[in-house]
């Protein structure tokens, strides 16, 4: 298995994200150039964190223009795996391989902080490792992750079971308070209909060593790593 | 000609900004506010003697790059005799 970090200029996740890969996982790695116009046979395509392009305009909007992201609409179309991670998110998003869009935080605050993320789907190669409604200690760091859609998207995408994390209590009750960015439905990750295409806010490369405080975030990669090469890419 | 280009979150969009700024302006007293919706300004200058071009253009700009269909309305408005500063 293979992992590809995407670096565009202002992508701060991008060492965080390849750390846990090759030092954590023992996968292995290659960093993907915002300007590469080939995925160096990847099996997974990671797009970090950070601020792509310093997010002029909307988070995202310059950085989909990217060479490497045409290269990358190909290989999702082909079935192969694409996980945006906070500004990854953001810019899947904004490149129509995931619907809907993600708004500034209704607090206005940036929001650095642990949140608990209830698992909705667990056939994914992402959550494959996780369990049945496990719940899941994630960190978040944005200022603009308030996920949107509009209701006739936003009711396809709850009938289709293209949820995958919510933000909920310890518990597991997807509630109000639990809610730190004033996402519609507490939506943290959705998936596409497809099922290889993954956006979420939180950061689960934050998380994946017991000396970062928790290590949640390894069931992702371990997913991946483990079970993604079942995966077809035809 | 210079193409003056205003995107607004749609309606249905929830604009923090905007609500906080009217709180801001009721605490300065300006009671009569009800609302505030907060977008952004785009000023460009279009190198074509065609208003009818430039037209077709800046709508073509607007749905591919400076709103997102998503969140955001557009308008903008075409001042052909006028470059801008």
């Amino acid at each position: 298995m293979k992992f590809g970090v995407v670096v565009f200029p202002g992508t701060w996740s991008d060492r965080d994200c390849g750390w846990v890969v090759d030092q954590v996982l023992g996968a292995d790695l290659t960093y993907l150039w915002h300007k590469d116009a080939d995925l160096k046979g990847v099996d997974c395509v990671i797009l970090p964190g950070g601020f792509a392009y310093g997010d002029y305009l909307r988070t995202g909007a310059i950085a989909r223009f990217a060479p490497v992201m045409e290269q990358i609409g190909e290989f999702a179309d082909r079935g192969g795996l694409v996980w945006g991670i906070c500004n990854g998110f953001q810019v899947l998003c904004e490149a129509g391989l995931l619907p809907g869009a993600l708004i500034r935080n209704a607090s206005l605050e940036f929001r650095c902080e642990w949140t608990n993320l209830v698992v909705e789907r667990t056939d994914l190669p992402f959550t494959s490792k996780c369990a049945e409604r496990e719940v899941l200690r994630v960190p978040i760091a944005h200022g603009e992750g308030s996920y949107f859609a509009d209701p006739a998207t936003l009711s396809r995408l709850e009938q289709r079971g293209q949820v995958v994390f919510r933000y909920c209590d310890p518990s597991g009750r997807v509630v109000p308070g639990a809610n730190p960015n004033g996402s519609l439905h507490n939506i943290a990750g959705i998936i596409n209909a497809r099922g290889n295409v993954l956006g979420m806010m939180p950061h689960p490369e934050r998380c994946s060593e017991a000396e970062l405080g928790g290590t949640d975030g390894l069931k992702l990669f371990r997913s991946v790593a483990e079970g993604g090469l079942k995966v077809l890419v035809s | 000609m210079i193409v003056r280009v205003i995107v607004t979150p749609k309606p249905v969009v929830n604009d923090p900004q905007g609500v906080t700024v009217k709180q801001g302006l009721a605490s300065l007293g300006f009671r009569e506010v009800t609302d505030v919706r907060i977008g952004k300004y785009i000023e460009m200058n279009l190198d074509t003697s065609s208003e009818h071009e430039a037209r077709q253009l800046v709508e073509a700009m607007c749905r591919q790059l400076l709103a997102n269909h998503v969140i955001e309305d557009f308008q903008f408005d075409i001042d052909p005799e006028h470059k801008r500063r």
